[in-house]
């Protein structure tokens, strides 16, 4: 087993980035697209501590602290944005909202 | 062994978030993404960063998640219909065109990060205690802190003004 250095922390990341990008654009469901972008979010917190950790400082860990509050603030508003849609149009499939479409 | 734990995690963070998206039910989706949650905040404490792996738990896993789950359940989702209709926006031609352009940026990625030698990490963490990072929250980041408070009660009153039935 290779030790771990700072840029396999960062593959991580990377590839946890990507399958939270991928989901967004594959899923047909709001929900589950807010839970891609939860993945996202998580990526990034890992770069944060891991630089953290390379740098010897604690500013990414606080920053990470804020990145979780966000994301808190994200999903409540998020959650009453999907739960009006769905009140108004008994579906969650993102193509089914096209009302504004030009 | 922290080599060890960190490949296992690792491969447990990947192949849990691969299921977050490779579902058609809600409800596992988020009971994957759980487990996603679990596997970092082990790599936080590999990190040396136990109060970050703290709060994954209790705010991501426990408190987020909840929020999630509740929706699903209030709303009685339904699972994801194998889509309806034609999604294919896009011809045979450029799909082609795409599948090679991904498959050269693969390649190049795998050269490129071949050649890179990694950066090793520190072998003692840094004073990550709570207490350091209380100190450096309350005194370097109390504007932050404060604005953060601002922010949820914001998200607080749009969320439930969101989501109230209008009344006629």
């Amino acid at each position: 087993m290779p030790e771990p250095t700072l840029n396999s922390y960062l593959m991580l990341s990377a590839v946890l980035f990507a399958i939270g990008t991928a989901g967004v654009f594959l899923r047909r469901n709001l929900i589950t697209i807010l839970l891609s972008v939860e993945v996202m979010l998580n990526a990034v917190n890992l770069t944060f501590v891991a630089a953290d950790r390379f740098f010897q400082t604690v500013d990414g860990q606080i920053i990470v602290f804020f990145v979780m509050t966000v994301a808190a603030a994200e999903a409540a508003v998020g959650l009453a944005i999907i739960i009006a849609l769905f009140r108004h149009r008994e579906s969650l499939n993102p193509d089914a909202f096209t009302s504004l479409k030009w | 062994m922290d080599a060890l734990f960190f490949w296992i995690l690792a491969a447990a963070a990947v192949v849990a978030s691969l299921l977050v998206i490779g579902q058609r039910n809600p409800m596992h989706s988020v009971m994957w993404l759980i487990v996603s949650f679990c596997a970092l905040s082990g790599l936080y404490v590999l990190l040396g960063a136990p109060f970050v792996a703290a709060i994954q738990i209790i705010i991501y896993a426990g408190a987020i998640m909840v929020l999630f789950l509740f929706v699903v359940m209030l709303l009685n989702v339904p699972t994801e219909t194998p889509t309806e209709g034609p999604r294919r926006l896009l011809t045979a031609g450029p799909r082609r065109f795409g599948a090679v352009l991904a498959v050269v940026l693969v390649a190049e990625l795998a050269w490129a990060l071949r050649r890179v030698q990694g950066a090793a990490m520190p072998v003692n963490a840094a004073e990550t205690s709570v207490h350091a990072i209380g100190l450096r929250l309350y005194r370097d980041y109390a504007f932050a802190f404060e604005a953060t408070s601002v922010l949820i009660l914001v998200a607080m009153v749009g969320a439930v003004i969101l989501a109230r039935r209008e009344s006629k």
